[in-house]
């Protein structure tokens, strides 16, 4: 779990994130919402330490990163997972590399271990016989499934996701949200996607955060988020016509 | 103040370098990569220019030492010294900030520009120490370069004096041991070492703060070019001045 607790951060005298209170549940799906400059990019470099906030307290399992020295912070640092939103591969190493590179940075398996676990987790994404491509031999959705490889491969307490399924089609993006979500439930982390894709939203938003301005404006899942008669969040989700008619059948039971 | 900025980022990024040491045993396969795409891949275009380097500076020498009472000893003299002095150690480094300094720059850039170095960052590993950190130990081989281009040089100049009837062989072999003062290859030796840190760093520094997409990656290779050379040249007279004058 992750306790963020009246996060303030700003650029330049400009006040981006106002005061932002809230939690990101263990083993769910928490999502990250908001119209671009709500935010989120900034909330999410806070929440990876990429960040360090003028304000405000963020707890990994009860544990303040505030209070850490560098050691500890690198230590805790080694329990995060991230999948880009371009990816992040390395283009000079194969997928295997790119899988195996946090093991071989941070453990000291036989190269056969990390092998079988490189093998493990590809398989999990459902990739098969690339081993030796690189990353431009490949689609984009699956250079998304390397990267969700990459970042479970060390087997992360935490996950973190920038706008996961940007760039794919229809089909291909709700693949790796429903990857990302049984990754979650599986092993039992802290996801965090910042995404501002309504089907992601509607498929897998367990904890729903929605930003406005660098303010906290409204909070539930999936269910609720189309029930709520929060204008901020209304205007937001309701800007697809799609969308609309989602909520009035809803709204009718239906 | 924005050159201020730049140098006091500079300085820091180095502080940086040598902090929060990468895993041996995967910097040490960084380390043999930086030598081969920056040392091994340079030698065909460094042997190319040191050759002909070595052969225009005798032709052209050779075509103004007109007076009977100069000795032809001269030519082989004036070629030695431009070319252990000058040519190889400023002149080839000038090269190499354009072929291995833009191929820093922009790897380092495409690495920042698609979030390769986020990436490192957010697994807590020091990316200044993982990107720079190899490069600065694969240059220091670089004085072994300079060694290669004084020698090819000089056998071009050779070739270039006694095939093209400049100058008999003996009379170039003589005016090559000619007043030879050691001291020289130490000096171009040290001005290599610090040329191949400036190699190394400056390159980085540009690709590693830089900003925006593709385009820019294009531009900051071209400036990274610019100020590499800049700072050879400074650093050659501040060199030049402290250790011959």
């Amino acid at each position: 779990m992750i306790k963020v607790e009246d996060l303030h951060k700003g650029f330049n005298g400009e006040e981006i994130l106002k005061g932002i209170t809230t939690e990101f549940y263990q083993g769910k799906t928490n999502l990250i919402i908001g119209q671009s400059g709500s935010g989120k990019t900034v909330f999410m470099k806070c929440l990876l330490g990429l960040f360090s906030p003028e304000q405000g307290t963020i707890k990994y399992n009860d544990v303040d990163y505030s209070t850490l020295n560098a050691e500890e912070k690198r230590d805790l640092r080694k329990k995060m997972g991230m999948v880009f939103q371009g990816s992040a591969l390395f283009d000079s190493m194969t997928i295997a590399e790119n899988v195996m590179f946090p093991l071989r940075m941070f453990t000291k398996l036989k190269k056969e271990e990390m092998m079988e676990r490189v093998n493990k987790v590809l398989k999990r994404v459902n990739l098969k016989n690339v081993n030796h491509k690189y990353p431009s031999e490949i689609s984009g959705g699956m250079q998304k499934r390397v990267a969700i490889a990459r970042a479970i491969v060390n087997e992360p307490k935490f996950l973190f996701c920038d706008e996961p399924n940007s760039g794919l089609d229809p089909k291909s993006a709700m693949i790796i949200d429903n990857l990302i979500q049984e990754i979650t439930h599986e092993n039992n982390i802290t996801t965090v996607i910042n995404t501002h894709d309504m089907n992601s939203v509607l498929e897998i938003g367990e904890n729903i955060i929605f930003l406005q301005k660098g303010n906290l404006a409204w909070q539930g899942n999936n269910n609720e988020i189309f029930k709520t008669e929060n204008e901020a969040v209304t205007n937001f989700v309701y800007s697809s016509d799609l969308f609309k008619k989602v909520r009035e059948a809803q709204l009718k039971g239906l | 103040m924005k050159y201020l900025h730049d140098i006091g980022q500079y300085f820091i990024m180095l502080k940086d370098v040598f902090r929060r040491m990468t895993k041996a045993s995967v910097l040490r396969q960084l380390i043999f990569k930086e030598i081969d795409d920056l040392i091994i891949n340079s030698m065909g275009i460094i042997i190319f220019i040191s050759f002909f380097l070595g052969a225009v500076v005798t032709i052209q020498t050779a075509l103004n030492l007109n007076n009977p009472l100069i000795p032809k000893s001269l030519i082989a003299f004036t070629a030695r010294q431009s070319i252990i002095l000058e040519f190889s150690p400023t002149f080839i480094s000038i090269i190499m900030a354009g072929k291995v300094g833009s191929y820093i720059t922009s790897s380092i850039g495409t690495m920042r520009v698609t979030e390769q170095i986020d990436a490192l960052e957010v697994m807590g590993i020091n990316s200044t120490n993982y990107l720079v950190f190899p490069k600065i130990i694969a240059l220091l081989l670089y004085p072994f370069v300079i060694a290669i281009s004084m020698f090819l040089g000089i056998l071009g100049a050779y070739m270039a004096g006694v095939f093209g009837g400049f100058i008999a062989s003996d009379q170039f072999l003589s005016g090559l041991q000619e007043d030879f003062i050691p001291y020289h290859l130490a000096y171009a030796f040290i001005k290599s070492f610090f040329f191949a840190l400036i190699l190394a760093t400056v390159p980085s520094y540009h690709g590693y703060y830089m900003k925006g997409g593709a385009l820019e990656v294009g531009q900051a290779s071209t400036t990274s070019f610019v100020w590499t050379s800049v700072m050879l040249i400074i650093v050659n007279y501040i060199l030049t001045q402290l250790l011959l004058s």
